[in-house]
């Protein structure tokens, strides 16, 4: 019996999980309106009118393209190094007890529960100490470090749900420790890779606070909004942020889709069993 | 030493630590060509970690280990012409059982033609044929066993080493794998190494057994020997019931030597089972269940009759388990085959009974020695 309660219930539940959208998603919506507006003038607060024109001419803005593709590469380069060393971190860390281990494991994640203003100003002062002159470099160093701790964070997990005798396996059949790590390490471990990768592209693509003690002359994506949103932001930047997101969020289903088909055959194969 | 005549697995003087724990204490053995040997020992006996030393996933702490007459001690596995069949299967998840199998001979780089005629042969040869194009998280338990089999035997190595390979299946299923090991084993004539903890596995499969304990081989036999004439109370007790009493040595014959149990009763033992004991000196006398027998008071007949009550008895058809108390004390468990169609009114619970048995039926074991 659904009595008058439950109803009241419900319908509250619903108004709840709308709220809950709208607040999530009313900003993007805004930002995405305003990559369509026909503004005049500097300014970007007011719908004036819908045009294609910020979506044609994306890089319509002075230095607005360079700091975008400085952002990407970074962001690219970043969590290319940072994968291929977090899977080296995350094997040796969990595979094997040798001296320092401890150590390596806390120095990689502490980056992690260092807040970012903290770890910006020790990076200037030790780029300053050491004389570097800072730029691209200095940029992408840091960015490695700071994704390093997710990645490894990421992988291990992935490490410590696998069967440690299926690496002696292959080893036992005549594959060396490469070939092992190769054939049978690598492919097993790929989706927290993926997951690892992904998230370490994100975290670089939109840090601005470490960045921007780092960077010197150098522009990125998140410095030059922060700069631009002085004088006004240009649609430009909109149509931008929105464009990023659509790539992540095409990455992330893509990544799901992958994994889900990956579940789907394990459990027609466990249908399969049952029978 | 010369090649041919090399035993395919040496262990000489093999200890393993791992931190203060002496998981192995120095084992020495020696596994004939196409044998199928059995290493059988309770959890924690240091089974596995041999193994592993043969297979090269562990180094010794000490000692040296040889392959037909080649020390393999600091060789890594992949160079080791031996294979394991893991625990937990070990299988590649990501690899269709035939690309399973295939593995070994893919690293060997043998000729695709030649790998494919025999991973067809291996999988036949364990009855998955038509499983080739499946995933190994699609195959039942009892058939990933097979693949792991498969995956190992395909190679042809000198040696397979096999750590208790059918411990996650079902009693049934076990049986049936134990058979099917059996001839695949007399098939393929390779040695087996079988780590087990299963005493009716071991002997039923195998044609020599090393019996583990604390780490090391308390007794190496075949399971006959083992059985009628174990050395140790461990051995004894590990490979079934049996009984084991007190006694004193008071004279020796040529054949047989006589004792005295604590009650009094006068036991004859053949002498061979009774190495080095003096007069006077204090021993353990075994006898198993099934080779004792009961009769009413006063009408045995025999060498060694020991006098008793009866406290339990347990009619089980093919069978009847008696337990009988003797004066002194101790409890004898009695295994009579219901040959004779009686029932228990003659010699039933609360009877006084003699039990009696054959001085060759008897074994003798060393004091135990307790250094755990
Ligand atoms: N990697 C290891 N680290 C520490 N102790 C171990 C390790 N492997 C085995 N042991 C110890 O060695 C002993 C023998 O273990 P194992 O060879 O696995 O026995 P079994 O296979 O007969 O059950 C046990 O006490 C076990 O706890
Ligand atoms: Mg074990």
């Amino acid at each position: 019996m659904r009595t008058t309660w439950d109803r009241v219930r419900d319908a509250a539940l619903g108004v709840w999980a709308v709220a809950a959208l709208v607040y999530l998603f009313v900003p993007i919506f805004i930002v995405a309106l305003f990559s369509f507006n026909d503004n005049k003038g500097r300014f970007n607060f007011t719908f004036q009118g819908f045009t294609l024109r910020h979506w044609e001419h994306p890089f319509a803005v002075e230095g607005l393209q360079t700091a975008f593709v400085n952002s990407l590469v970074i962001a690219a380069l970043a969590t290319l190094i940072a994968v291929i060393l977090g899977i080296g971190v995350a094997l040796a860390t969990i595979r094997y007890r040798f001296r320092g281990r401890t150590a390596i494991e806390s120095l990689v994640l502490l980056p992690l529960a260092t807040p970012e203003v903290v770890l910006g100003a020790a990076l200037l002062s030790l780029f300053l100490v050491g004389g570097v002159v800072r730029g691209f470099v200095t940029i992408l160093l840091a960015h490695i470090m700071f994704t390093l701790g997710y990645v490894v964070l990421t992988i291990r997990a992935r490490l410590e749900g696998m069967d440690l005798h299926i690496e002696e396996a292959a080893m036992d059949l005549g594959a060396n420790e490469w070939q092992t790590l190769r054939k049978v390490t690598l492919p097993l471990i790929a989706p927290g890779v993926a997951a690892a990768g992904l998230l370490a592209f994100a975290i670089s693509l939109d840090d601005f606070v470490i960045t921007n003690f780092v960077s010197g002359q150098t522009q990125t994506f998140p410095l030059f909004i922060y700069g631009a949103a002085r004088q006004g932001l240009p649609p430009q930047v909109n149509v931008l942020a929105i464009a990023l997101l659509l790539i992540i969020v095409a990455l992330m289903f893509l990544n799901l889709a992958v994994q889900r088909r990956a579940g789907q055959r394990d459990a027609a194969a466990s249908a399969v069993l049952v029978r | 030493m010369d090649q041919h005549s090399a035993p395919d697995i040496a262990l000489d003087g093999i200890t393993k630590r791992f931190g203060d724990t002496v998981a192995v204490d120095d084992v020495s053995l020696e596994i004939p060509k196409s044998s199928f040997f059995a290493m059988l020992g309770p959890s924690g006996c240091g089974k596995t970690t041999t193994l592993r030393m043969i297979g090269g996933f562990e180094d010794p702490t000490e000692g040296r280990i040889e392959l037909a007459g080649q020390d393999v001690t600091r060789v890594p596995p992949y160079r080791r012409d031996v294979n394991t069949v893991f625990q937990s299967y070990a299988l590649f998840p990501h690899l269709t059982i035939e690309r399973n199998v295939a593995f070994g001979l893919q690293q060997k780089k043998v000729p695709k033609a030649e790998a494919r005629k025999r991973v067809a042969e291996a999988l036949e040869l364990v009855h998955l044929e038509g499983m080739a194009h499946r995933k190994p998280n699609q195959l039942s338990g009892g058939q990933q066993q097979r693949v792991a089999l498969a995956r190992a035997i395909v190679n042809r190595p000198r040696a397979l080493l096999l750590d208790e390979p059918l411990g996650a299946l079902d009693l049934k299923l076990r049986r049936q794998l134990q058979l099917e090991l059996t001839r695949i084993q007399r098939d393929v004539g390779i040695t087996f190494v079988h780590v087990t903890h299963d005493q009716e596995e071991a002997m039923s499969m195998a044609d020599t057994i090393a019996v583990m304990n604390k780490g090391r081989i308390e007794q190496l036999g075949s399971p006959t020997e083992l059985y009628e004439r174990p050395r140790t109370a461990f051995v004894a007790n590990f490979l079934g019931v049996c009984n084991l009493m007190e006694a004193t040595v008071v004279a020796r014959h040529s054949d047989v030597v006589e004792l005295d149990t604590a009650d009094g009763a006068r036991l004859h033992v053949a002498a061979d089972r009774v190495n080095g004991s003096a007069e006077g000196g204090r021993l353990r006398v075994g006898v198993r269940p099934e080779k004792l027998r009961l009769a009413p008071v006063g009408q045995a007949s025999g060498t060694n009759v020991l006098r008793g009550h009866v406290t339990d008895a347990s009619f089980l058809g093919v069978m009847t388990h008696y337990v009988v108390q003797t004066a002194a004390g101790a409890s004898l468990t009695i295994v009579a085959q219901n040959d004779g169609g009686e029932g228990l009114e003659l010699i039933g619970p609360g009877r006084e009974v003699d039990v009696t048995f054959s001085p060759k039926h008897c074994f003798v074991v060393e004091e135990e020695h307790d250094d755990a």
